[in-house]
């Protein structure tokens, strides 16, 4: 198990400290600071490892960085604080994202991205929570994060904890059917602790995925489940602390659908389905932190 | 042993051209056109590619539903979400129905080194193997690949092919014949017989070829049906040699060296080295990172031959 970093958690609770006391202005401008950090890192983490998943990686940071700078309740210096609030990747094929946040929040140094899929390391290419504080529950094949979310919401009921459960789903992954059985049962529960988070960048490995399997009405399949449904721009930080902050009516799990662009802030990797899994180049990787620059701040 | 091969072309290769002679040859895959090499098939014959998404069940289902209805489905995923996804569906729908349905596992073993052991489909042969009506085919190389495609295709139930992501050079003899329950013997020798499969074959020939220059003979057979297992040749190299290493790219916990053992066992007890993932999750690594770690090698062969002999 990888151990917390003191440095990066002061770093981390100084940057929360300085959010929840900004207006509302100047949060979005802290989180899109830390967005575009972090959206350098995982490029230099895929480029290192010679493979990885940027497309997804870089479609589903924004939520992260929200989630983890401005919502979630944790202590980085104790991963497994009872009270914790739980968050779950399930779209694991975006582990560097992830490790790349958690790092940021302290949970490990961050020196330890650099041995991202390396022989040996912590950082496998998708999360073991054997090995990396901060993560709940392994994932990598698809439709695993939504039953184990709608477990994790039902132990905080049974406890009851106020603790919040967020999970993130890929839209592709939504193909699987494991994840309509647990959304049928949070809303038979009425889990309104549960936030499922669809990060909807229409995009999956091989095509879009309303030529793979067509997803839409999306939003009438969750409500139809008994889910309250808020569609908000996944890139804009404020819609999502918005949609994340606001309990959902009572009785109602609540998911938000989060209109994505897969390979978000690099111009030649946006909206294309090759950057699934496809490793950028030395050059390319310099076009790509140079556009980010440019963005960042 | 110079050239290798991608045994996935040779797969897509064989696939293609079958469908060009028989149109019920149908396949079905999950989001992995890609990677089950399935591009030249798509182009051919949209029409006759299923792609149901993410959604492995659903797609062994779609597949048995298929065959019910005249065709012959080849399903085609990664080995790990195919096998362990689907295994019901594999069970009730494939197998006790007797659907002649051909599943394709693609890049199993440790092939996503990398990505995981949820992603390292060790376990595929223990699990398939445990089921009744299935043939479970390991081809060693191209040749056994394409042979394997036209066996399937041909014989009147399902079957689970296994088409592995490592490069591998030729290992099949010309004239080799391929039928369920039938091994190869690659080199003769009576000191130690070598049983391996799949990545492991080319291994083990190399291993042989070590020991020979130690005065070692060791027999290899290559067994490309895990199910129905070639008995004869294993009870044969019980009785004619001193034992028997078994080498597979998967778990030693129900794979091919469980079932040569139980057959050992059962008939001609000798010694017996079983080489394999020795039941644990791997850690991170590329998967010749992974060989290595867990002596999947023709170095482990030898070691294993040796101790085996010395004991
Ligand atoms: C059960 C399972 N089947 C197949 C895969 C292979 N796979 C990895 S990522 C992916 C596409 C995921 O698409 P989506 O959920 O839309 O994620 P995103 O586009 O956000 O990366 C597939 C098919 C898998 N990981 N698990």
């Amino acid at each position: 198990m990888l151990k917390p970093d003191p440095v990066a958690i002061e770093a981390w609770r100084a940057r929360r400290a300085a959010l929840l006391a900004a207006n509302a202005a100047d949060q979005e401008m802290l989180l899109r600071q830390s967005s575009t950090e972090l959206r350098r890192t995982v490029i230099r983490m895929v480029e290192r490892a010679g493979m990885g998943h940027l497309g997804g990686d870089l479609s589903v940071i924004d939520i992260l960085a929200t989630l983890f700078g401005a919502v979630l309740r944790l202590d980085p210096n104790d991963a497994h604080w009872p009270e914790r609030d739980r968050f779950i990747l399930s779209k694991g094929h975006s582990a560097a994202a992830l490790y790349a946040t958690l790092a940021a929040c302290g949970y490990f140094a961050p020196a330890q991205l650099e041995t991202f899929m390396a022989p040996l390391s912590a950082l496998n290419g998708h999360p073991n929570r054997t090995k990396v504080p901060g993560v709940e529950t392994n994932t990598g094949p698809l439709g695993h994060g939504l039953p184990v979310a709608v477990g994790c919401a039902l132990a905080a009921r049974m406890q009851g904890s106020a603790r919040r459960t967020f999970v993130v789903l890929g839209d592709g992954e939504l193909q699987e059917g494991s994840n309509w059985e647990a959304a049928m049962a949070a809303g038979h529960y009425e889990l309104a602790n549960l936030t499922a988070i669809v990060d909807r960048n229409r995009l999956q490995q091989g095509a879009s995925t309303e030529e793979t399997n067509r997803l839409d009405p999306l939003s009438d399949k969750w409500r139809s489940f008994g889910w309250e449904v808020r569609e908000v721009d996944g890139h804009d930080h404020v819609d999502l602390l918005h949609a994340f902050r606001h309990l959902p009516r009572r009785g109602k799990p609540l998911t938000v659908i989060a209109h994505t662009v897969k390979g978000k802030g690099v111009s030649f990797m946006e909206n294309r389905v090759e950057w699934h899994h496809k490793v950028p180049t030395a050059p390319q990787v310099i076009a790509a932190l140079e556009e980010l620059q440019e963005t960042g701040s | 042993m110079s050239e290798t091969y991608d045994c996935r072309q040779a797969f897509a290769e064989e696939l293609l051209a079958l469908a060009r002679r028989d149109a019920r040859i149908v396949a079905v895959c999950n989001d992995s056109v890609g990677s089950s090499n399935l591009g030249g098939f798509r182009e051919e014959f949209p029409d006759r590619l299923i792609n149901v998404g993410i959604a492995e069940q659903d797609m062994v289902g779609v597949g048995a539903g298929l065959a019910n209805g005249g065709f012959i489905p080849f399903v085609c995923a990664a080995a790990p979400f195919l096998t362990g996804r689907a295994l019901e569906q594999i069970k009730a729908d494939v197998a006790y129905s007797q659907a002649p349905v051909i599943l394709c596992g693609m890049s199993p073993g440790m092939a996503y080194g990398e990505l995981g052991p949820t992603h390292h489909s060790i376990e595929d042969l223990s699990w398939l193997r445990a089921i009744a009506n299935l043939p479970v085919v390991v081809p060693a190389d191209p040749i056994q690949t394409r042979a394997a495609v036209r066996w399937a295709a041909g014989h009147t139930g399902p079957a689970y092919l296994r088409i592995g992501r490592f490069k591998v050079p030729v290992t099949t003899p010309a004239h080799a014949p391929f039928e369920p329950g039938r091994a190869i013997r690659l080199t003769d020798g009576d000191d130690a017989a070598v049983i391996a499969a799949g990545t492991m074959v080319s291994r083990a020939l190399s291993a042989a070829e070590h020991l020979r220059k130690e005065g070692v003979h060791a027999r290899v057979i290559d067994m490309p049906f895990i199910d129905p297992l070639d008995e004869g040749a294993v009870l044969e190299a019980a009785r004619t040699t001193r034992g028997i290493v078994t080498a597979e790219e998967g778990t030693v916990s129900g794979g091919l060296g469980a079932a040569v053992a139980s057959t050992v066992v059962q008939h001609c007890p000798v010694r017996m080295r079983i080489l394999g993932v020795p039941h644990v999750f791997a850690p991170t690594g590329s998967p010749g990172f992974l060989l290595e770690h867990f002596g999947l090698t023709a170095e482990g062969i030898v070691r294993a031959v040796r101790e085996l002999l010395a004991a």
